[in-house]
């Protein structure tokens, strides 16, 4: 049974999105998108169960023994990736059901659901597969269908981000290709595990370094790496709010996902990041990431579209603490993995809530919204509060790790830049917190007996809220969160905690 | 009761206060009954506290695990409760002196008011209580968070300017400087425990640890060393209460008393002595003193003169600390508590000046000491306090911290000590002088309207009653009856504090005597 937990956790959704189709239904798309999405979350909780008590898993596809079959396989950090992945996917569910009516046409409701699930598989298969050339299907999978999803933003330009999306991610999809084309080429196998034992052989040959640049080079367009971000400002800010949501908190995590499979698994054995200055290389561009897009995002006019640079520099956070490559400074980014896609969740569930409102998340909106949406800016707060670091939120957990792994190696100047970089987030998270609290609300919006409340439907607050309040819970009890990141850590390194 | 509930509940009464009196808020009496109960209620228990053993061993409360090997622990130590029991024991005065002032001055957002003062005396008291760096900082970065929302108050473009200059330079310095600190520390020493003795010596070279204890005293920005005092004026356009007690005693004194935590705790005397950074901070403290007394005797305001005699005052505790003398470090735990019951009336006084006759400058004073003469007098003895004459209690600190000076043969500081009491005399006489011999009605009657700082709200609202801003007896014009009783009480607490000085002394002295 355990071992079918892993293949049900891809096929549920899998299977599910043609359903989606075929009632062409709105309210009926979202039912089974709501119940798969939730019982997808049941099995990923049921999988990091067994992990942390057993180990990894694996599941032979069609009992074709590796290498020849495909492998799925499950050890802690792809578990931890899949419970961040359908969590958020059970929480946007309900979020969904009026945010997608007020933003997409309803005939086309059920295209949307479907898209969503597609998604989510592919998703929740590459944090699954042990098998490379599996990856790319999935990895394909999810990008397509999230191509789709970005272009059913009302906005016009959502076109075309949707089109720089598709060529850009093609591009970084046809390089992985391209790189495991190559590793194939040389050691004839595309499971993961084996590559891990075939590759300390041959890891002098130019072509397997050559195949690493490919594969480094399009997983960085996959993840927004400074400076292959371009497409992401733009897609995020017009897609529909849900899947703004969906994607930040998700998609580029499971970017990251991957490299740190190819780098610590595949070639874990080969410490290719010394071998070559990858790490230097991955380093530098972090903190630039950190600067330049926390720099571009205080001077946004747009809500989502700051948050879309503030995650670019998150990515920064993330890609400096695997940089490190020790065991503390790979926890931090994998636990900031995971607390990145709480908050940033819900601060984009924050802008889509004004979206929803006014149809527009310019900054001018969010006037005075302290007072017509209290609740839905007081989630800004606590979310934005995380963003910036401050204790009993998780973002308090990552940077604390963080500075650790850099004084660990005896990097102060970096632990300077990290805080140097947060309190950059302390002045675009306030220009908001400023905006919703110091102002007063619109004309339209005052009544006689006095000011309308605005908050979005119940529905929408209460996931919002369930992610706002899970940044303090995490942020005040690190241990459970933190325990599992330095095991998945110290595993991936190769040594026992 | 166990230690440990005590210690919980210390805690937990502000907060459930807070929350009734969000619940109670329509309903302003009501609500104002909740605060006083919850403060006598608070001050009942940290009374209890203090009185546990604050030997070793001392009982610790682990609240629980932050993070794997850090935990959320507290323990009563003495001069925790020293910070602990004037902070509650204050809260109760000022909030019989914020009723009247708050409804006087036609205040709007009282609820909102109370609750957030409510949360900074709980995050003052899981400051004042920690057992660990990890736990006073996190208490210490809620209370910057708290108080936001109360120096914001008035919601005017000057407000919301001082906001954000006391928002950044306190989150600046604490992330910036104080958390690099801290986990810095963690990982030379694998400890974050207040330790007798403290727990840096001999975990790394004399640089490190110059460079660290720089971290540490400028990363307390609540202490307002130079050139990070800014934020202290800048809070001056809060209502006068919370200028009262969160920036004379509770948040300016979680910043010293956490200098002192630090010095003591993480560093320990001894290596203190020894490490060359605490000369050049020492200086620096004393270079603060002397030009944040200048600065007061410029400012015309009275909050803001009052603003940069704290800046000066504080930097008596830093430098106490940095004199590296036990003598001395039990004077500066000695001046948190001379110097709040001072500074607090000085306060009380300039908002009852502000209340009854919308006067907020020093050169409007002038015979207003005729119509006021309890304020004015309370200020004349509060003055004499903080200049350091007897009887009054500012004099006992003024003589301990010297006295360290004179042990460790700075003798210049002593120098310093005495040109800054000249100094307090320039700039605080001349209130008490103005007001009670110039002649009144020169000068400044036209200023009635301080702009958006008096917002008066439109409609009569049950949660933001309202109050006579005048106490009529015979020919005399007060301040309503709660303010001048409370400011009375503190200023006769100042001349008490002469008198009971021994009593806080002998419960200091176990700090320094390992």
């Amino acid at each position: 049974m355990t071992s079918q937990l892993i293949i049900l956790q891809v096929i549920v959704p899998l299977i599910s999105a043609p359903f989606c189709v075929l009632f062409r239904n709105a309210r009926l798309a979202w039912l089974i998108a709501l119940v798969v999405s939730w019982i997808t979350f049941a099995i990923a909780i049921m999988i990091l169960g067994i992990v942390i008590d057993q180990g990894p898993v694996s599941y032979l596809l069609g009992n074709w023994q590796v290498p020849w079959g495909i492998e799925y396989k499950v050890d802690l950090i792809g578990a931890i990736l899949l419970v961040l992945v359908s969590a958020i996917a059970a929480v946007i569910m309900p979020y969904a059901l009026k945010s997608v009516e007020k933003e997409i046409e309803r005939p086309r409701i059920y295209l949307f659901y479907t898209m969503l699930l597609l998604c989510l598989a592919g998703l929740l298969g590459i944090a699954v597969t042990g098998d490379a050339f599996n990856l790319f299907v999935f990895l394909e999978i999810s990008s397509l269908s999230t191509y789709v999803l970005v272009s059913m933003g009302k906005n016009r330009r959502a076109l075309t981000a949707s089109f720089h999306y598709l060529i850009m991610g093609t591009t970084g999809a046809t390089f992985y290709i391209i790189g495991v084309g190559l590793m194939y080429m040389i050691t004839g196998t595309l499971n993961m595990s084996d590559l891990a034992t075939l590759i300390p052989a041959v890891a002098d040959n130019r072509t397997i370094q050559v195949a690493l640049a490919f594969i480094l080079v399009g997983l960085g367009i996959k993840l927004a790496m400074f400076p292959l971000h371009a497409w992401l400002p733009n897609a995020y800010t017009y897609a529909p709010s849900v899947v703004s949501v969906f994607l930040a908190s998700t998609a580029t995590k499971i970017a990251i996902y991957v490299l740190v499979r190819m780098v610590f698994t595949i070639f874990g054995k080969v410490e290719i990041l010394d071998i070559l200055p990858i790490r230097y290389l991955i380093m530098g561009l972090a903190i630039i990431a950190m600067f330049s897009a926390s720099l571009i995002a205080i001077f946004q006019v747009d809500l989502k579209r700051m948050l879309a640079f503030s995650s670019l520099a998150q990515i920064g956070y993330i890609l400096l603490g695997l940089s490190f490559d020790s065991i503390t400074g790979l926890s931090a980014g994998i636990v900031h993995l995971f607390n990145h896609g709480l908050m940033k969740g819900a601060l984009f569930m924050v802008a889509g809530a004004v979206y929803f409102r006014f149809g527009s998340t310019k900054l001018e909106q969010i006037e005075g919204l302290g007072k017509t949406m209290p609740w839905t800016m007081a989630a800004f707060v606590v979310a934005g509060l995380s963003m910036i670091g401050v204790p009993l939120t998780v973002g308090f957990v990552s940077k604390w790790y963080l500075m650790m792994a850099a004084f660990e190696q005896g990097y102060w100047p970096i632990a300077m830049l990290i805080v140097l970089s947060s309190l950059l987030a302390v002045i675009y998270v306030w220009r908001v917190v400023e905006l919703a609290y110091f102002r007063e609300p619109a004309a339209t919006s005052q009544l006689k007996g006095g000011i309308a409340k605005q908050d979005p439907p119940l529905s929408m607050l209460i996931p919002m809220w369930v992610l706002s309040l899970a940044t303090v819970y995490f942020g005040i009890d690190a241990t459970r969160t933190m325990d599992i990141a330095l095991i998945a850590a110290s595993s991936l390194k190769g040594m026992m905690p | 009761m166990t230690a440990n509930t005590l210690m919980a509940l210390t805690l937990l009464i502000p907060l459930t206060g807070a929350v009734l009196i969000a619940l109670t808020g329509r309903n302003g009496n009501l609500r104002e009954a909740v605060t006083i109960i919850t403060a006598i209620l608070l001050f009942a228990v940290v009374v209890q506290v203090a009185g546990l053993p604050t030997d070793n061993p001392r009982p610790v409360w682990v609240m629980g695990e932050m993070l794997p090997g850090l935990e959320i622990s507290f323990s009563p130590e003495p001069l925790g409760m020293i910070f602990a029991l004037i902070a509650s024991g204050l809260w109760i005065v000022t909030s019989f002196y914020a009723i009247g002032y708050m409804r006087a001055h036609k205040e709007i957002h009282q609820t909102r008011f109370y609750v957030c003062f409510a949360i900074a005396i709980a995050s003052a008291m899981g400051i004042a209580l920690s057992a660990n760096m990890l736990t006073l900082f996190v208490f210490y970065e809620v209370l910057t968070i708290s108080t936001y929302p109360l120096v914001a108050h008035a919601g005017s473009s000057k407000a919301k300017r001082g906001a954000r200059i006391y928002l950044g330079i306190l989150l600046g310095t604490s992330i910036g400087f104080q958390l690099v600190a801290i986990i810095w520390t963690w990982v030379l020493t694998g400890t974050l425990e207040f330790t007798d003795g403290g727990i840096l010596n001999g975990s790394a070279s004399g640089v490190v640890i110059s460079v660290l204890l720089v971290l540490y005293v400028y990363g307390i920005g609540k202490a307002a060393l130079m050139p990070f005092h800014r934020w202290l004026p800048a809070a001056m356009v809060a209502p006068t209460p919370v200028s009262a007690l969160l920036h004379a005693v509770a948040v300016v004194k979680a910043g010293v008393f956490s200098v002192l935590k630090v010095a003591v705790y993480i560093f320990g005397i001894d290596l203190l002595q020894q490490t060359a950074a605490s000369n050049w901070l020492a200086i620096m403290a004393a270079v603060t003193i002397l030009l944040a007394s200048i600065v007061a005797l410029r400012q015309d305001n009275l909050k803001a003169r009052l603003a940069y005699s704290t800046v000066s005052q504080l930097s008596y505790i830093v430098l106490a600390a940095m004199l590296a003398s036990g003598t001395a470090i039990v004077g500066g735990g000695e001046h948190i508590v001379m110097h709040a019951f001072a500074k607090i009336t000085l306060f009380f006084c300039a908002g009852a000046i502000m209340v009854a006759s919308h006067k907020t400058k020093v050169s409007e004073l002038n015979g207003l000491g005729r119509k006021m003469p309890i304020t004015f007098f309370a200020f004349f003895l509060a003055s004499l306090s903080l200049i350091g004459l007897p009887p009054f209690g500012g004099m006992w600190s003024k003589w301990l911290i010297g006295m360290g000076a004179a042990e460790t043969d700075q003798w210049v500081y002593i120098a310093v000590l005495m040109i800054s009491s000249l100094l307090n005399i320039a700039y605080l006489m001349p209130v008490v002088v103005r007001g009670f011999f110039y002649k009144p009605g020169v000068g400044g009657m036209e200023n009635h309207h301080q702009g958006d700082l008096f917002k008066k709200p439109e409609a009569v609202d049950p949660s933001n009653p309202v109050l006579p801003t005048v106490w009529k007896i015979s020919k005399f014009e007060e301040a309503p009856l709660l303010c001048v009783a409370s400011l009375s009480f503190t200023a006769l607490g100042t001349v008490a504090l002469f008198f009971y000085a021994d009593v806080i002394y002998s419960y200091l002295l176990p700090i320094i005597a390992r």
